[in-house]
């Protein structure tokens, strides 16, 4: 079926529709020039990713697997008590059995150094945007198309511009992992308490001493949520990147697929899980006072405190004639 | 030298867009709703504080007092009028100098505390000492002074969230007194807290002001908190100054019906005075006159007792009509003999409320008397329960206490006293 609309000496045709919009050409075109343009600094951006990579996965692999395991076990009883320990120490017994530890190590390696370039990124940004009407106007509608874009499309242009190795796979994985970052530490920051923020500056504070002694610490439970999502998306996208020979657990991940190994690829998909839960426990206890470590930590500050009364009222007996007694708490 | 501590002139404070168009409507007389797209929050406010007064900004929800306050130490900035603390403006100045004046000048308390909730109370109560760049050593001493002055000695050491409301209060309220400004803003300071340990921040605020003679601005929607608490008191209603008063004045001239309707349900008997419903008495006889002049006074007024007070009107008693006419039979030349002392005067900034029961125990109308025992004017008791009803010229016509004697028989004495003098 044909739609015209006759105007005189014209017609002009409406159905089939007669527009074509080349995005594809033009995003194309842009990386092309990005590659053509900035291809040096690429080079250098790779070399960097990469170097950081291989001295973390040096870190990693070199001590004997029993090493690890054993620090980690000593770190998870310290973070949160002897139940994740024990977890946590069956969980790397488990990846070492199927045989996937070296991926293991590969794939904890690239979260980690793609998670933390997505957090030095995220914070700033979340805080800016906190800040700033027009940023966050800005930030906002970069994080959805972050977000939403499908995480394969990604690998597409890193491949380009960072060709085939563990950088276009960072690269890939911290812009997947950052939105949510930048959004919580901007929820954060915008959902400190206002009258608070009006306190610092009743009393004359400069902004920058309101954002890091009133702001930053009353935003950091959120803040903390943000850094603990970029490190679970981060896995997530890893896997994902062992498409583009990122290596780790998504490299036997791919294999599988394309040899339609199902033994292989459950060996590494649970390796991927039990990492995930490892990590994701780990970074949510961060400041919930949970612990061996939290333990310690609260019995030095209330012998602190204590220390500190003690001296506060032994002031206040040579200069006050009576201390009045404290009130009880309602 | 002035006694000014802080002046508001023609403040404007609009919200949304046009905000300086919006301000000339309404210096044009345009009603606030006649404004498109702009709300104007504060409307030509303008007032003194003096120094060492409790200036009390008192409205309902929505009235701009929030705000205005808020201009005051410019965390609103203002849409026009200016606004000078001691000599310096805090309109029109640069950021920095406007941290300076916030630093070292006015101080705030805020409606719910507002505390850091990482810091310990000894830390919160430092806070304004630390931003003005005190030493450590230095300023925890004097925040410790400051702790125990509001009465929070033994939880230096401890976080907000440990501390019930009104501690909390208690240290936003050090927090403001340590930074040692002439000026404090209180923001519905004590609204948050429960009414036991609101009326006791209350009185402590009142106490501590007797000490320190700040200069307070505080902000409430409670009236009998404004009355309580103010020396004078701005009413809010829509953005607008309605009245600026004593709590008195506000009471007994309300300056329209708004502020009428509002003060109706004041409980008059906590901020009228006794000052501020007496009323001359009727008649005074000097302690040296005899008891003739003091029968004839009664006799003309026609009442059953009268205080006695020295030349200078300092009170010393009151007597009766019966024991005087029993000197004048007796033909004594003294009323000393028929002087009761326990005339049960009040001091004339005794409220309403404390008045009754020396009101019941006393025999005539309740005397009044000034710092110096001087009486200045009676209270009876149809005028006080008249005061109370919000109405106290009803009391004009007041009927005597006492049935005085019928004035036939105080006649016949004072005839036949004179006779007598006169034969004698």
């Amino acid at each position: 079926m044909n739609i015209d609309i006759n105007l005189g000496d014209t017609t002009v045709h409406l159905w089939p529709w007669p527009i074509e919009i080349p995005v594809g050409d033009w995003i194309k075109a842009f990386f092309d020039w990005l590659e053509a343009s900035f291809g040096a600094f690429f080079e250098v951006l790779r070399d960097i990713l990469k170097g950081m990579f291989d001295g973390l996965d040096w870190l990693f692999t070199t001590p004997a697997a029993g090493v690890i395991i054993l620090l980690v076990g000593v770190g998870a009883l310290l973070a949160r008590g002897w139940t994740f320990a024990l977890g946590t120490v069956l969980g790397l017994v488990f990846i070492i059995s199927v045989g996937q530890w070296d991926n293991a190590m590969d794939t904890v390696a690239l979260v980690i150094v793609a998670a933390l370039l997505a957090v030095l990124i995220a914070i700033p940004l979340g805080i800016w945007a906190a800040r700033n009407d027009t940023v966050s106007a800005v930030v906002k509608p970069i994080m959805d198309f972050l977000q939403t874009l499908p995480a394969f499309v990604y690998l597409v242009p890193a491949l380009a511009l960072f060709r085939v190795g563990v950088a276009p796979g960072i690269i890939a994985t911290m812009l997947f992992a950052i939105a949510p970052g930048v959004r919580l530490t901007e929820l954060g920051i915008r959902g400190v308490d206002k009258e608070v923020v009006e306190a610092g500056e009743a009393f004359g504070a400069t902004p920058g001493r309101i954002l890091r002694q009133i702001q930053i610490p009353l935003a950091m439970p959120s803040i903390m949520a943000g850094i603990n999502q970029i490190i679970m998306l981060s896995l997530s996208m890893v896997v994902i990147a062992g498409l583009v020979g990122a290596g780790g657990l998504g490299g036997d991940v791919s294999a599988a697929i394309q040899r339609l190994d199902v033994g292989l690829g459950f060996e590494a998909g649970l390796s991927v899980v039990v990492l995930a839960i490892i990590l994701d426990r780990f970074t949510a206890a961060f400041g919930k006072g949970m612990g061996l470590w939290s333990r310690i930590a609260k019995a030095r500050k209330t012998k602190r405190e204590e220390a500190e009364q003690a001296r506060i009222d032994a002031l206040e007996l040579d200069t006050e004639a009576t201390p009045r007694t404290p009130e009880p708490v309602a | 030298m002035n006694d000014i501590a802080l002046k508001a002139e023609g403040l404007y404070k609009v919200f949304g867009r046009n905000a300086n168009d919006a301000v000339r409507k309404l210096r044009e007389g345009a009603s606030r709703d006649e404004l498109d797209g702009a709300t104007a929050a504060v409307i030509d406010a303008s007032f003194d504080v003096k120094k060492g007064e409790i200036f009390v900004v008192m409205g309902l929800s929505g009235s701009g007092k929030s705000t205005l306050i808020r201009m005051l130490n410019g965390l609103h900035p203002q849409t026009a009028g200016t606004v000078t603390i001691g000599d310096d403006s805090i309109t029109g100045v640069t950021p920095t100098k406007l941290r300076d004046i916030r630093r070292h000048k006015i101080s705030m308390v805020f409606q719910h505390f507002a505390l850091l909730p990482h810091r310990t109370v000894i830390d919160n109560v430092a806070y304004g000492l630390e931003i003005q760049g005190m030493s450590k050593a230095e300023r925890l001493e004097r925040a410790l002074k400051v702790t125990t002055i509001v009465g929070l000695s033994g939880w230096e050491e401890k976080y907000p969230s440990e501390l019930s409301g009104g501690m909390q209060q208690r240290v936003g309220l050090a927090r403001a007194l340590a930074a040692d400004t002439e000026v404090l803003l209180m923001d519905e300071a004590f609204s948050a807290l429960d009414p036991l340990i609101r009326r006791e921040m209350q009185d402590q605020l009142l106490e501590l002001q007797a000490e320190l003679g700040k200069t307070i601005v505080f902000i409430t929607h409670d009236l009998n908190e404004a009355m309580y608490l103010g020396d004078r008191i701005a009413v809010m209603r829509d953005g607008r100054i309605v009245q600026i008063g004593s709590p008195e004045d506000v009471l007994t001239n309300p300056a329209n019906d708004y502020v009428e309707q509002f003060v109706q349900d004041v409980d008059r008997a906590k901020v009228l005075t006794a000052e501020s419903v007496m009323r001359k008495p009727r008649a005074v006889v000097h302690e040296n006159s005899g008891p003739h002049a003091a029968l004839t006074a009664m006799r003309e007024n026609e009442i059953s007792a009268l205080y006695v007070t020295k030349r200078d009107r300092t009170i010393v008693g009151w007597v009766r009509d019966r024991d005087v006419m029993a000197l004048v039979r007796k033909g004594e030349k003294s009323l000393a003999s028929a002087i009761q002392t326990d005339h049960g005067a009040v001091s004339k900034d005794t409220s309403l409320a404390d008045l009754f029961i020396p009101s019941l125990e006393a025999a005539l109308a309740l005397a009044v008397t000034d710092d110096k025992d001087r009486l200045v004017g009676v209270v009876p008791r149809v005028t006080l329960l008249a005061a109370l009803g919000g109405e106290p010229e009803a009391a004009a016509s007041a009927e005597p206490v006492v049935e005085p004697l019928p004035t036939e028989v105080v006649d016949k004495v004072l005839d036949a006293a004179t006779t007598k003098g006169a034969q004698s």
